[in-house]
């Protein structure tokens, strides 16, 4: 397979965006963006990945929107980690021949909107009589589980939160900015326990978009290119009471996966960004992906090994919980390691930071894909 | 082989994987399925998942233990609890238990027995402590 590269990432307009703003402006917006940052014109885009819960067919929307003639379309749902599986898709079409130069992007004005709206949960009739409120039931079932088999707490749980948190004040664009105590976040109201409102993600508009396209375009072309060095994904159920086990998520086969295509393991990253929808899903990523033993990640955590200054970087933008959830947050991981690689990180910089990983997940714990980035074609 | 592509008594539905657990809920049975090799299935479906093989239809005991538990909290309502119970016959299901105290979590570990109940108009079963030596 050809090597691939990301050219250009960029947010559409995060947290609140004007009112009569739709998934498709931000997605075109953060598409412009992109193209801005890659330094190509729009009209080189030949290949469009796109989702979003907001719409039924966003890659058609987007399309129309943007106006250009495309050879590849891709709306490929399943659920957050949908834009890791965009880029493994689209570096299988670019390699393929199927188009040049890729686009992934996604937006969501869940906020202005409402969760409800924006994003429509299915109940499946062997769930639906008990009435869980997916997907923070679903996290919150495995976080139980967590709890009970490795003797974590709630404070454990509440770290992850505060680490966010402690990031997020190092990103001028993070959606929440105050601080942050273990206390607030333990006393704050419970929502599905053990995960109270301070365990759960934001709910905000955003957009994300990121350019893809073969190394040697982008060398011929001068462009300066984040280097694809592994991507994979998985699944392991659709809804929580068919996951085999609660603390062993898909992430230990597409981490695994991920590690192998890149050559590299857990100990070779410099800078994690895992897909934080509830501070549950830091614990098991940080496990499932080979960063801590299982059962561990509570007291790494504790520790203060994920914050700024401490010895493993993870969420350097604040993450869902503190910078931007809209609706779907994987893209935006992307983005951050795509930044941090190229060093563009501001207060928040990891120095010298030669390789990313970002880490989606999707559904309720569903999805699960993984991707790892590299300033260099190899290490 | 069929004749003209007539593949309609392949896996042909008669009655619903989901009818077949509500009318066995209906009739106060916990129906769950094995596959060929005898592993338990839950939820129901046409064929064994990852063989695609025969699936037979088995009645639970209604015994289990509480795998995973959550309270639900909602704003201006009553919290109530959801569980995942894995059944003794090695299959695993949402529910609830019942008789637990208001806003409390459901202990993970707790042996728990099934007992039908309406909700939302049909019988579906729903979990109570289980009596020692149960």
């Amino acid at each position: 397979m050809e090597r691939t590269v990301i050219v250009g990432v960029a947010e559409s307009d995060l947290g609140l965006v004007p009112e009569g703003t739709t998934p498709g402006d931000l997605m075109a917006q953060a598409v412009m963006r992109a193209v801005d940052d890659a330094g190509i014109a729009l009209s080189d885009i030949d290949g469009l990945f796109a989702s979003t819960t907001e719409l039924t067919m966003p890659a058609l929307t987007v399309a129309e929107y943007l106006g250009i003639n495309l050879r590849y379309l891709d709306g490929t749902q399943i659920g957050g980690s949908s834009f890791m599986a965009h880029l493994n898709h689209a570096r299988g079409a670019i390699s393929a021949g199927l188009c040049d130069v890729a686009v992934v992007t996604h937006g969501s004005t869940q906020r202005s909107v409402g969760r409800a709206k924006a994003s429509p949960q299915e109940m499946p009739p062997y769930e639906a009589p008990y009435r869980p409120i997916n997907p923070v039931s679903a996290y919150g079932l495995a976080a139980s589980r967590y709890l009970h088999e490795f003797g974590a707490t709630r404070e454990h749980l509440a770290e992850v939160a505060v680490s966010a948190r402690e990031w997020a004040k190092l990103n001028p664009k993070a959606f929440k900015q105050d601080d942050l105590t273990v206390d607030e976040v333990l006393s704050a109201p419970m929502v599905s326990s053990p995960l109270g409102v301070r365990d759960c993600c934001l709910v905000t508009d955003g957009g994300a978009a990121a350019i893809v396209m073969s190394e040697s375009r982008a060398k011929s072309l001068g462009l300066k290119p984040i280097y694809i060095l592994g991507v994979a994904e998985a699944a392991s159920h659709r809804f929580v009471s068919n996951m085999p086990d609660l603390t062993t998520t898909a992430a230990a086969i597409s981490g695994k996966r991920a590690f192998d295509d890149a050559g590299l393991k857990p100990e070779d990253v410099d800078v994690a960004e895992l897909y934080d929808a509830f501070t549950i899903t830091t614990l098991l990523f940080l496990e499932n992906l080979g960063f801590c033993k299982r059962g561990e990640a509570a007291e790494f955590v504790k520790d203060g090994n994920i914050k700024p200054g401490g010895s493993f970087p993870v969420n350097t933008n604040g993450g869902g919980l503190s910078y931007c959830h809209p609706g779907m947050y994987g893209l935006l991981l992307i983005v951050e390691a795509t930044r941090q690689l190229r060093g563009e990180c501001g207060d928040r910089q990891v120095p010298g930071a030669e390789i990313a990983l970002a880490h989606g997940n999707g559904g309720v714990l569903s999805s699960q894909c993984t991707v790892i980035l590299g300033t260099e074609p190899t290490r | 082989m069929t004749s003209n592509n007539d593949q309609s008594e392949i896996l042909t539905i008669e009655e619903s994987p989901l009818k077949v657990y509500l009318d066995g809920c209906a009739a106060g049975k916990i129906r769950y399925q094995v596959d060929p090799d005898g592993k338990p299935v839950f939820f129901p479906r046409l064929f064994a998942p990852g063989s695609g093989g025969n699936i037979e239809w088995r009645e639970a005991t209604g015994a289990g233990t509480v795998y995973a538990a959550t309270t639900i909290h909602p704003r201006g309502g009553d919290p109530y609890n959801v569980v995942l119970v894995d059944m003794d016959e090695g299959f695993r299901m949402m529910s609830t238990v019942r008789g637990t105290e208001s806003g409390a979590d459901v202990p993970i570990g707790m042996r728990v027995t099934a007992s039908m109940e309406d909700i939302d108009g049909e019988q579906r079963p729903v979990f109570v402590e289980a009596t020692e030596g149960a």
